[in-house]
């Protein structure tokens, strides 16, 4: 259960943010952006943010997760493909490995939305 | 109405433990350590490889093991019989060891060893094939274990911790004969998601491919010797199945 550990990393930036903001806004929703291709689970990430909001400054707050697909580039074909996660890595087409991921490894704090 | 507004953070989630992790290698750079970090599922045989690997360098290099474990401290007392400093981390309920962790065995280190003595410090890290290829430590490489029971199709299950592997341990080999297991293709499935990965096929029981092993240790401890900031280059990751 990483998520609970990120969820934590994800509430200390944004407080860092809060607390530098010259009047404490009242957050209304933190925008994720989350990749297939990264060991995080969106769904226990919610849980885990809804469970420790509770009772501090971001009480009440929605987090919103935007996820990324898996998109790697092969460059033998000179296209982009969509590996299949747990099946095929590899270029459907050619067979090259996959070794440019140009999407899905994403794991970052988009924005904030506050009033 | 409230009016609403928007600010953009564009910060990575892991943000916190990327700097650790930054902090930490910049502590190896600095005393000369070579760091490798040791990752597999529960059972895999990180602690047995690691027994075989101090048996044997010990001799070569003064070796450190910061080793993570969820509460006991059984395999730190396991590698504590080759006479290295062997700093244990209880992650406590945590599935992996993280910047902050490691941070703490580091400072425990340089307080009770002298670090610019030290060439290599293996992190064991907690066993679990998904949260440890999340969390960077400040390690230079990171070493996947793979057992030949788990079967062939973990690297396609747990694709990120075998993409992001710089050298791959093939345990159990010498169980090869009780199983039905085609280990050419556990090598093909890794090779579809990292082409460039070393891959050495072992057994800790018997001793098979262990040498091959040693070799790839003391080229990468040679190499970062040199070049700190370096990760091994493309070209110098040809041993064994190559």
């Amino acid at each position: 259960m990483h998520e609970t550990d990120m969820t934590k990393a994800l509430i200390v930036t944004v407080k860092n943010w809060w607390k530098a903001q010259p009047e404490p806004p009242k957050i209304s929703h933190v925008h994720l952006t989350v990749g297939k291709f990264t060991c995080v689970e969106p769904v226990s990430l919610q849980f885990a943010f809804e469970v420790q909001i509770c009772d501090t400054f971001l009480d009440g707050a929605e987090l919103v997760i935007q996820e990324t697909p898996l998109i790697a580039f092969c460059h033998h074909c000179e296209q982009e493909y969509q590996p299949e996660i747990g099946i095929q890595y590899a270029c459907p087409t050619c067979h090259s490995p996959m070794e440019d991921i140009r999407s899905g490894r994403e794991l970052k704090i988009d924005r904030i939305e506050y009033s | 109405m409230h009016q609403t507004f928007d600010a953009a953070l564009g910060i990575n989630l892991l943000h916190a433990n990327q700097a650790g992790a930054d902090h930490n290698r910049a502590h190896f750079d600095e005393w000369g350590i070579a760091c490798f970090n040791v990752m597999s599922s529960p059972g895999a045989g990180k602690t047995a490889i690691l027994e075989r690997t101090l048996a044997v360098l010990t001799a070569e290099y003064k070796i450190a093991v910061i080793e993570g474990d969820m509460t006991t401290e059984l395999d730190a007392d396991r590698l504590r019989k080759y006479n290295v400093p062997v700093i244990a981390i209880n992650t406590g309920r945590s599935c992996h060891l993280d910047s902050k962790m490691v941070a703490g065995g580091i400072h425990t280190l340089a307080h009770e060893y002298n670090p610019s003595e030290i060439d290599l410090v293996l992190v064991e890290n907690v066993g679990n094939l998904v949260c440890p290829a999340e969390f960077e430590v400040g390690e230079h490489l990171k070493i996947a274990l793979l057992s030949i029971t788990e079967g062939e199709d973990k690297p396609l299950k747990y694709p990120v911790m075998f993409q992001e592997a710089d050298c791959l341990l093939i345990t159990k080999i010498d169980l090869a004969p009780y199983l039905d297991v085609d280990v050419d293709r556990i090598v093909a499935n890794v090779r579809q998601m990292n082409p460039h990965v070393t891959i050495i096929v072992v057994s800790a029981k018997t001793g098979e491919g262990l040498e091959a092993w040693f070799d790839w240790v003391r080229s990468q401890i040679h190499h970062l010797s040199k070049s700190p900031h370096q990760l091994s280059t493309v070209g110098e990751k040809a041993v064994a199945l190559g």
